[in-house]
């Protein structure tokens, strides 16, 4: 090697002996590849995923090394070829679904909440639906009402499924490949601001654990709990909050079902006051539920109400300054933040 | 009904089986509908009285280790593929001792150790299952196919229309057999279809198809065994419309307004059971004697069903909150 740096095409520019540094698009890519290469029954479904890659080019050069057998491209029927993995998983395979924009996801709800929801309560342990239903979210892109929403709280709601929601590079491939592995149907939440996202990702296959939260940052005197995209503009907001002498502690959930309770009451324990930021609109969202558990198991050590930091609760505009308006933003959360440091002065 | 060719390739043991798993299916129906009307059970139940020869002959087609998809009218397609009525009376009581606990009732339950990968109270529901199941038959290099049962109401889902396509350009080792009892719950086939069959929708998909009286035990077993050898050739899916019709209503909360008494009777002259009777004693191959008492024994089997079902335990309400994760 001539160059000392070698830019390569998953956006590493990595030097001997440093840290390797991909995109968070890349990083879920590589899960893909390495679970494909060593378990056989590890197929990928979905609109446009084989030669063209996908809408977010993740699944790009994958049907080259694997074949169109295991990269399969589906005609536009979001329902039934979410049913067909759902019955390929009863029949031993390891189905992982790309539905192209997460709004397309409504097309799909009784495949997944009739059928791979109920599947291992109601027939017992005989059956196992282990499905990853990867879904590109939220806005930030001005594609407008339909390719825009991030649907999570749905999923919460419909007990059976997993709810799995990275912020980072590191996490988007251990979390995968911790999804790929388990025996239930996960709903996985891809940021589409994310996928650009570079941070050290070890290229050895490694598993993050469904259901554990992370402290993204330490800190005494707020919480900042949020998860996915949120969790940087957590991590801005505490950057602002700094400047004001208040140390923000920010938790990324990393999964919203199972939720880590007892990391949320553990971190609201010790500073007393909490913010839940979420991308999804407020009104009975993800918000709603992760505030109600702070409240329910946080409740003598807080010393101001819960806030909320979320959408509004309108359908995504497309114009980019109307997104934004609607959007929770690290200015938001700060404001809230504040609100609560002062609460009782 | 054929009875040379029949008995060439057909044992006496086997035809007489098919006669004792429909009176079993038959007298499990009448059974049930007898204990909801005394309040012994609750919720609902979708019965297939007059339907039996479609179950019957489409799983004496298949291998022990295919896999069938069925309905919300499913007790039929269970016993035929092997069920225990034992232990699928016990699971519509909600009793502890039912095929899945209690958790499933009539219409969600399941024994994938004998091929039946659930009834489903989904109309349609159960078209992507058999499909994908299919697939993975295929992705495993398995020499095994899934057949799907549903009803001319199902049809009309897109589930069937998104499934037929993939499973067509795929080439799933995957039999859809439409069992079109002219009803779906209260509405006519004829209002909701322009088309005179649902055979008629296959071409569309490229699939082909075929129609049969399913009415007709060996009929039904004799396309379905077409369609077997074809998918399990790597020839892909095909879809069989077996015309019949259901004695009952849809459930047990309906009252029959939308059809006529005399359609009903019309049916009744062709029921599945008496025709196979009549077919078995005409040819020779079994004596009234011997077909009494296969009437009798399967009966009894069912009668032993209930009291199994009946004194069976209800499902301990501690784990209730449990497994529903793997």
């Amino acid at each position: 090697m001539h160059q000392q740096t070698k830019a390569k095409m998953d956006g590493s520019a990595d030097r001997e002996g440093e840290r390797r540094e991909i995109y968070f698009s890349w990083a879920i890519r590589e899960a893909l590849e390495q679970e494909m290469e060593m378990d056989s029954s590890v197929i990928l479904i979905g609109e446009d995923i084989a030669v063209y890659g996908g809408a977010f080019r993740i699944t790009k050069g994958l049907v080259e090394k694997f074949g169109p057998h295991r990269v399969i491209d589906t005609p536009i029927s979001e329902n039934s070829f979410v049913g067909i993995a759902v019955g390929a998983a009863l029949a031993g395979l390891r189905p992982v679904v790309e539905i192209m924009f997460m709004d397309f996801i409504t097309l799909a709800m009784d495949a997944i909440v009739n059928h791979a929801a109920n599947f291992r309560y109601v027939y017992g342990e005989q059956a196992k639906v282990p499905i990853v239903i990867r879904c590109p979210a939220g806005g930030g892109r001005a594609y407008g009402a339909t390719h825009s929403k991030t649907l999570e709280a749905w999923f919460m709601h419909t007990p059976g499924v997993k709810v799995v929601v990275p912020s980072t590079p590191y996490d988007a491939k251990g979390l995968l490949i911790s999804s790929i592995r388990d025996d239930n149907p996960v709903i996985f939440i891809e940021s589409k601001l994310l996928y650009s996202l570079r941070g050290h990702v070890p290229s050895e296959p490694y598993t993050v654990p469904l259901g554990k939260a992370r402290v993204a940052r330490d800190g005494s005197d707020i919480t900042l709990i949020s998860y996915g995209r949120m969790v940087q503009e957590c991590e801005k907001a505490a950057d602002m909050l700094l400047e004001d002498g208040v140390s923000a502690e920010v938790l990324d959930l990393r999964t919203l079902s199972p939720i880590d309770e007892e990391a949320i009451a553990k971190s609201v324990a010790k500073t007393g006051r909490a913010v839940v930021v979420a991308e999804d609109n407020r009104t009975a969202g993800a918000s709603a539920e992760i505030a109600c558990r702070v409240v329910e198991n946080c409740f003598e050590y807080l010393d101001a109400p819960v806030k909320r930091v979320a959408a509004e609760d309108v359908p995504i505009p497309c114009a980019p300054n109307l997104e934004r308006a609607i959007l929770p933003n690290a200015l938001k959360i700060y404001e809230a933040a504040k609100s609560l440091l002062d609460w009782g002065k | 009904m054929r009875s040379g060719v029949v008995m060439n390739v057909l044992s006496k043991d086997e035809l007489l089986s098919y006669l004792r798993k429909m009176w079993l299916i038959r007298f499990f129906e009448m059974a049930l509908d007898e204990l909801f009307g005394k309040g012994l059970i609750m919720g609902t139940s979708h019965f297939c009285a007059g339907q039996e020869a479609v179950a019957v002959g489409a799983c004496a087609a298949l291998r022990p280790d295919d896999a069938v998809t069925s309905n919300h009218r499913g007790h039929g397609h269970f016993i035929a593929k092997g069920g225990d009525p034992k232990r699928i009376m016990a699971e519509i009581f909600g009793r502890g001792t039912g095929y899945v606990g209690g958790r499933g009732g009539s219409q969600h339950m399941a024994c994938f150790e004998i091929g039946f990968v659930g009834s489903n109270g989904i109309t349609g529901g159960g078209i992507p299952i058999a499909t994908g199941v299919a697939l993975a038959f295929k992705l495993r290099g398995l020499d095994r196919v899934a057949l799907c049962f549903f009803g001319d109401g199902a049809a009309n889902t897109g589930y069937f229309h998104e499934s037929l396509n993939m499973a067509s350009i795929w080439k799933l080792p995957v039999i859809y057999l439409c069992e079109n009892n002219l009803y779906a719950m209260s509405t006519p086939f004829d209002y909701a279809f322009p088309v005179e069959d649902v055979a008629a929708r296959a071409a569309a998909y490229g699939i082909p198809s075929r129609i049969v009286d399913g009415n007709d035990v060996l009929a039904v077993r004799d396309a379905v065994k077409e369609a077997a050898d074809r998918a399990r050739s790597g020839y892909g899916p095909m879809l069989i419309e077996a015309k019949t019709y259901r004695y009952y209503g849809h459930s047990k909360s309906d009252y029959r307004e939308y059809r006529t008494r005399d359609e009903e009777l019309d049916w009744q002259r062709r029921d599945p059971i008496v025709r196979f009777e009549r077919f078995l004693l005409s040819n020779g191959i079994a004596a009234s004697e011997e077909i009494d008492e296969i009437r009798r024994s399967a009966r009894a089997e069912i009668d032993e069903a209930v009291a199994f079902a009946e004194a069976s335990p209800e499902p301990d309400e501690r784990f209730v909150t449990y497994g529903v994760f793997a």
